[in-house]
């Protein structure tokens, strides 16, 4: 509140406080991974004895900087600071234009861009090319770090005025020889023809060159070599950087994670953090909340994954497989205005790769039907032994009293029945009797959907109550 | 047609990866698998820039929407070889669905905010006019009235679209914005082509709409096929909830 009074009475009161940062400013961006990435260069700058000044997810529009900046300021609009205070501000993709106009910035990370609510933040392309045009009026002594692997914004570093770090993969191993079709930036942002790879990690993140005009993929600085991902639990690979090598040891599941923490250590290399701080701060780290969380509930684990996108959800899909042992899996999907009101890119997410690998999976949310049917057309059902609810598509009451309804499954389809209980309370009780004490449930959610299952779990007491604490 | 005979249906999906916004290839995916589930053999064709198209050889040709990057390169690889082809498939009977940007193109052209129009091949009698970033986009849930029942899906479009005099539309809008906002028209039909806005994906949330269209498709070369029925409650709930979501 304070945040949209101050907003209201100056609009310069931002770059006034942003002034006094002793430390000066950190801004991370993009698609996907900007809340993991600035809780682990936080847990970096304060291992390195900074203090950084923080905004919580979901408050990374202007009015949301602003308020962390109102609780550490006087009245009278001057910065309650230390010498080691830093700012770090993880800003919506669409508001970063925004946001550097007003404040000055030591290092603006941008992590990637993917298709995500496009009925909010319209196409990539014009998000890209707001923060090309913002990019072109920063000073020299601005560094810029960048995705060398997402073609659209490695081209961000073309004529920045400043330094610029590229971080980037280095590991054909763990690659795929061709892009998925779930790929936003495919085109060369100079000519417009096709770009070639020679290996995509995922989405359009990959090494890749244009054979018409030539560009290629910038040869990054902060580089992971000799990857392993080693199931839904824990990532290792070694950290190149021009200040030094580590072996890095991550407790987070996914190439997406590498990414995240590869960002965060490139940011550290611009602050001249040094790279032994880096790799024991990224070990230590614990995932942020919600992104992946662990619970125990009543002798069961449950594990929280945020999954809002396209390509993120494939990602946390792989993750999820790579043990090749069955899965109970909730899936539930909400079409509120911070999840996107469309539901559409539920029909570009790879739910066919949970064919035959589910244990038990059910739906729910505002948008559970629509789940249902994606799956149903994906060929996902239980596999449950003796699962009773294949009651061709009539309606019911289950014995919670919740509506809810199963998935017809046509006799020449195979696919065995599954559930959609839009209630989130009923869906979590009823999937939680199908997981046997001691098995895990994952339950994959878009953004407001994990606020309400954290909610719920916190009502329950087996969570704390926020989300942004840390 | 004979009982023992295996009937196919043989589809054209433009563009795949041009044309790929808004879960539009789960328009494919619903096709496919509704023709498995009744025994009927799918073969999807992708079909990409530069590519060769015996068009006719087709029983239906999908097209879906790009961003305007993506959409001009598929609007000058169809002036360059395909346009034609699927004009003439067209008065031969395939099926054509055509969404957002693909219906667009399918137009007589698409005149952008800025820069040069964009030609269409002209299957619809339609232009579409972008008319700057100070006009909202159409975005939200969307109904339309189609021969008596209901469509439901969802629309995300910056250009506004106005059919020529006499064209047919593919419905009435009843919520949303449809073509343009202004005359209460959805999409387009000329002969057994359809084009609309409606993303969702389409067809997977209005079944009656998909059969329809795998009828028509089947109908050229195997005279009327009766479809056999399916058990569709998780299609209708769907439905449903994207009714019930307009009106949230």
């Amino acid at each position: 509140m304070a945040g949209l009074v101050a907003e209201m009475i100056s609009p310069q009161i931002l770059a006034h406080l942003i002034a006094q940062v002793p430390l000066g400013s950190v801004f991370v961006t993009g698609t996907n991974g900007k809340t993991t990435t600035t809780r682990m260069i936080a847990h970096i700058m304060r291992r390195y004895g900074w203090e950084p000044l923080h905004n919580r997810s979901g408050s990374n529009l202007t009015r949301g900087l602003l308020t962390t900046l109102l609780n550490n300021a006087t009245s009278d609009g001057r910065l309650l600071s230390r010498p080691e205070s830093v700012g770090l501000f993880e800003v919506d993709e669409a508001v970063l234009p925004l946001v550097l106009q007003q404040a000055p910035a030591r290092v603006i990370a941008l992590l990637n861009l993917f298709r995500d609510q496009l009925d909010r933040y319209g196409e990539v392309d014009s998000i890209a090319e707001a923060w090309r045009q913002i990019l072109r009026q920063m000073g020299r002594e601005t560094i810029l770090v960048l995705n060398a692997d997402d073609p659209l914004v490695a081209s961000l570093g073309d004529g920045f005025a400043g330094k610029v770090l590229y971080f980037g993969l280095e590991d054909v191993g763990v690659g795929r020889p061709r892009l998925s079709h779930a790929s936003d930036s495919k085109w060369c942002y100079r000519c417009g023809q096709e770009y070639a790879y020679s290996v995509s990690y995922f989405g359009h993140i990959g090494h890749y060159w244009c054979a018409h005009c030539g560009t290629s993929r910038p040869r990054p600085q902060v580089v992971a070599k000799s990857i392993r991902l080693d199931g839904f639990a824990r990532t290792q690979y070694q950290l190149v950087m021009p200040s030094g090598e580590r072996q890095v040891d991550l407790s987070l599941p996914g190439l997406y994670n590498v990414y995240n923490a590869l960002a965060a250590a490139a940011v550290a290399e611009a602050l001249d953090i040094p790279p032994a701080t880096v790799a024991d701060s990224l070990a230590a780290f614990t995932a942020a909340f919600g992104r992946m969380e662990r619970v125990g509930v009543e002798g069961r684990t449950v594990y929280l994954v945020l999954a809002k996108n396209p390509v993120g959800f494939n990602e946390v899909l792989s993750a999820l497989l790579a043990d090749k042992m069955p899965k109970n899996v909730l899936l539930v999907l909400n079409d509120r205005i911070a999840d996107g009101r469309d539901v559409s890119w539920i029909w570009d997410v790879d739910f066919e790769l949970l064919a035959g690998e589910v244990r038990y999976v059910l739906t729910s949310g505002l948008r559970a039907a629509d789940m249902a049917l994606r799956l149903k057309y994906a060929g996902v059902g239980a596999r449950e032994d003796g699962d009773a609810d294949d009651e061709n598509g009539t309606s019911e009451r289950n014995r919670h009293g919740a509506e809810a309804f199963s998935v017809d499954a046509p006799a020449a389809c195979q696919a065995p029945a599954l559930q959609a209980i839009p209630d989130l309370g009923r869906a979590l009780d009823t999937a939680l009797e199908h997981v046997r004490a001691g098995d895990t449930l994952y339950v994959l959610t878009t953004y407001t959907a994990m606020l309400e299952m954290r909610s719920l779990l916190a009502k329950r007491g087996y969570l704390r109550q926020h989300w942004e604490e840390e | 047609m004979s009982s023992r005979e295996r009937l196919s249906l043989v589809i054209a999906h433009l563009y795949p990866d041009l044309m790929n916004l808004y879960g539009d290839r789960g328009n494919v995916i619903c096709l496919v698998k509704r023709c498995q589930w009744r025994g009927i053999d799918p073969v999807v064709v992708e079909v990409g820039l530069g590519d060769k198209m015996e068009a006719s050889a087709f029983d239906l040709i999908f097209i879906g929407g790009g961003q305007d990057k993506e959409q001009r390169l598929a609007a000058d690889d169809l002036q360059r070889s395909k346009g034609d082809a699927i004009l003439r498939a067209v008065e031969g009977g395939v099926v054509v669905l055509a969404i957002c940007g693909g219906y667009q193109l399918f137009g007589r052209y698409y005149r952008p905010a800025m820069g040069s129009d964009l030609p269409g091949i002209g299957l619809f009698p339609l232009e579409t006019v972008h008319k700057g970033a100070q006009v909202p986009r159409c975005i939200g849930n969307v109904t339309v009235e189609w021969e008596g029942r209901l469509l439901v899906g969802f629309e995300n479009h910056g250009g506004r679209t106005y059919l020529a005099p006499g064209a047919s539309p593919l419905g009435r809008v009843i919520h949303g914005f449809g073509n343009n906002g202004e005359d209460k028209t959805e999409g387009a039909i000329v002969k057994n082509a359809f084009g609309t806005y409606l993303h969702g994906s389409l067809l997977p949330k209005n079944p009656h709409f998909a059969d329809h269209l795998i009828r028509l498709a089947l109908r050229r070369r195997y005279g009327n096929v009766d479809l056999e029925p399916l058990g569709d409650a998780t299609e209708w709930r769907a439905h449903q909830a994207a009714l019930e979501r307009v009106r949230a």
